[in-house]
């Protein structure tokens, strides 16, 4: 059967559809990056403030009933090299040279607390396919629900800072992950690692108070004496300490579209193992694609009716096989 | 009237029951997931939690699929007819290889007791490219036993299987429709799973165009993977070779083949990041395989004369294959960096669970050409 001029139109048009489905660079349905909430809590970790005694990773463990995590080979001490489902909140070191001063790049080290930032527009609730992970839409948080959640490990794909954990080693696992201390937060408490950290370190607040006083320590003179709050932003609780040498930027101000754990230090974030990110997120990007091929299902439909002319004119033709 | 007849023969022929017996150990590790949990069986880790039972089984696997599909456009879209004869045993592996998938993806989720809420719309998250995917593939599933369900209903002579069978021939034009529509949908979605994860996949891989090049890599793979099919069983119960018909398959291959090296290349280099593709290391050296496989096997197919040799179709076939699954492994695995430290090399009951389903696959096919109307009919000289 040759290819008639007929037969090369229809052929064009289906390919036409198939492409049309396809090629889109043009962003027709672009998904805005999402916006921090008003009220949205968060912490804000200063790094040159804590002297890395740990002290929030023992509350950590303590109030979210997490087993040891030993690294050891003896396993007698819960010593954990990074997080996983057993610790949701680890403290590391960074050190370069002789590594003598605190919070300095070169010959310096710096404590940096890894958890999870509580993205403003979080990767892994616009991957998780069942809403099992979701950000609370008043404060922020990212929870996990776990009657939902079908185990895809999808949310750990789309994370960039690998902080959602699995628990390989049981037939029934969970996702685990730090959940802001929402059981406390419900009883009118505060995340355990702000409360338990000694020197203000790790402070709680609303994310936009929090904001605020993050601005406030980049504009004080290094080495001067300063007032810092302590456990919470809105208490009026503080101590003195002298200001540190600031790498002049708030992470999570905007990177990856912003996120609700801020974090300042001495050292630039890309050394901390913090990763440098576009200012928007991952999840917009992705969210953008699918819209602009599925947005109301008109693609999908308009392929199928295309298709179905198609097949039907082709096979009322012919003998069906 | 029909243009397809079973083989008949012996069931339970050697390779049968080689392949039988791999099951049946893929089956007994498979009880030990279960038991144990997925770090009894896998080296999957908090770094790379998707192995080979997401890039092999699903990936690779539905590519491996996309006979059916791909013959389905070629006959039905594109109105050639003459293609028609190998469309019975595409649809066949197409069957084997997606419900396959499907079974891997129970294996692989962790909480597979709550996957029921992937089929509840108000539980289900819509911006989550897994949830096109899965939904998708599932109907895609359900289309292909559609799809194949007559050529099974035929040996029946009972008068009701026969109605089914017609009210089935009635609904084609809407089965197979659906049949094109479907993996158009998720195999390019495929691809659009690795977006969300942004800087952690090299920018070799990682470009908005993900999706447009996994849906023309399965495709082609699906064109190939007839090939092959065509050409191994010719070869192996002793039928005439479909060579006229093969060399003009392998035509619109390598047409999809060769735009999709030109998209490819140009996005790398135009973004930007083709000093990559020179950094000798793993990345480097595995985009450099990929991209050489599918070249050569344009290079072979751009002969015309290639075309008509069975050899070399079989090698372009096997070529294009391997292409498209070294590139579904780059996108997910080999290009993929959660950070520092973190390794993954399959484990030994991971590979063997692999192993099992890839046997069950083959069973599977092996048993219904023998027993149902599968196959071209042979037109003896």
């Amino acid at each position: 059967m040759g290819l008639s001029r007929r037969n090369f139109l229809k052929a064009a048009a289906g390919g036409g559809l198939l492409a049309a489905s396809q090629l889109s660079p043009v962003p027709v349905w672009a998904r805005e990056p999402k916006t921090r909430l008003p009220e949205a809590l968060g912490i804000l970790y200063d790094a040159t403030l804590c002297i890395g005694c740990k002290a929030c990773m023992s509350a950590c463990k303590e109030f979210n009933n997490l087993p040891p995590d030993p690294s050891s080979p003896e396993g007698l001490w819960d010593d954990p090299l990074d997080l996983s489902a057993k610790t949701y909140n680890i403290v590391k070191l960074y050190t370069s040279g002789s590594g003598k001063t605190k919070d300095q790049e070169e010959d310096g080290y710096s404590f940096i607390r890894r958890f999870c930032m509580h993205c403003v527009d979080p990767a892994c609730t616009s991957a998780c396919p069942v809403e099992a992970l979701h950000k609370d839409p008043i404060t922020g948080i990212v929870k996990y629900n776990k009657d939902l959640c079908i185990g895809c490990r999808y949310c750990q794909i789309a994370c960039p800072y690998n902080v959602p954990k699995f628990e390989w080693d049981t037939p029934f696992p969970q996702i685990k992950k730090c959940q802001l201390c929402e059981h406390r937060l419900a009883r009118g408490s505060y995340p355990a690692c702000c409360e338990f950290c000694p020197n203000g370190a790790s402070i709680f607040g609303e994310v936009q108070a929090l904001r605020k006083e993050a601005k406030r320590r980049l504009s004080l003179p290094p080495g001067s004496q300063a007032t810092f709050p302590v456990h919470r932003i809105d208490t009026g609780e503080y101590r003195y300490a002298t200001v540190g040498h600031y790498f002049p930027r708030v992470y999570g101000e905007m990177d990856g579209g912003g996120t609700q754990v801020l974090i300042m230090a001495g050292v630039p974030f890309n050394k901390l193992g913090l990763p440098d990110l576009p200012p928007e997120s991952t999840a917009s990007h992705s969210e953008t694609l699918m819209h602009s091929l599925y947005k109301g299902m008109i693609g999908p439909y308009v392929l199928f009716a295309g298709l179905f002319y198609l097949v039907y004119r082709n096979t009322s033709k012919k003998d069906l096989p | 009237m029909t243009e397809s007849q079973p083989l008949e023969g012996k069931i339970l022929t050697k390779p049968f029951l080689v392949l039988a017996a791999l099951a049946l150990v893929g089956g007994v590790l498979i009880v030990y997931r279960y038991v144990f949990g997925l770090g009894a069986v896998t080296n999957l880790s908090d770094g790379y939690p998707w192995g080979i039972w997401i890039t092999y089984d699903v990936l690779v696997g539905t590519a491996l699929g996309c006979g059916g599909y791909a013959m389905a456009l070629l006959v039905y879209a594109f109105n050639k007819w003459e293609y028609h004869p190998l469309v019975r045993s595409a649809v066949l592996t197409s069957v084997f290889g997606y419900t396959l998938a499907g079974v891997a993806v129970f294996l692989d989720i962790g909480r597979y007791w709550n996957g029921y809420n992937l089929f509840l719309p108000w539980r289900v998250n819509f911006n989550s490219v897994l949830v096109e995917v899965a939904l998708c593939i599932a109907a895609y599933v359900v289309v292909l036993w559609l799809e194949l369900a007559p050529a099974l209903l035929e040996t029946r002579s009972d008068p009701k299987a026969q109605r089914t069978r017609r009210r089935l021939e009635t609904l084609l034009p809407i089965i197979v429709s659906l049949g094109i529509l479907l993996p158009t949908m998720h195999q390019s979605s495929l691809g659009a799973l690795m977006i969300i994860a942004g800087p952690k996949l090299s920018p070799l891989w990682q470009t908005p165009l993900l999706p447009m090049l996994f849906l023309i890599t399965a495709i082609a793979m699906g064109y190939a993977v007839t090939v092959f099919e065509s050409l191994l069983s010719s070869l192996a119960f002793g039928r005439p070779y479909e060579t006229p018909l093969l060399a003009r398959i392998s035509t619109v291959m390598v047409g999809f083949v060769g735009i999709y090296l030109v998209i490819r290349l140009a996005d790398v280099v135009l973004r930007g990041q083709a000093g990559l593709i020179f950094t000798d290391n793993l990345t480097s050296v595995m985009f450099i395989i990929e991209n050489l496989l599918f070249l050569q096997a344009v290079i072979i197919l751009a002969r015309p004369a290639n075309r008509s040799d069975n050899r070399w179709l079989f090698i372009s076939a096997i070529l294009l294959l391997l292409g498209g699954a070294v590139y579904r492994f780059n996108a997910f695995l080999v290009g993929y960096t959660p950070g520092f430290g973190w390794r993954y090399f399959p484990a030994l009951p991971e590979i063997f669970i692999t192993l099992g389903i890839v046997a069950l696959e083959l069973l599977g096919y092996l048993y219904f050409v023998k027993r149902y109307p599968i196959l071209p009919k042979a037109e003896h000289a």
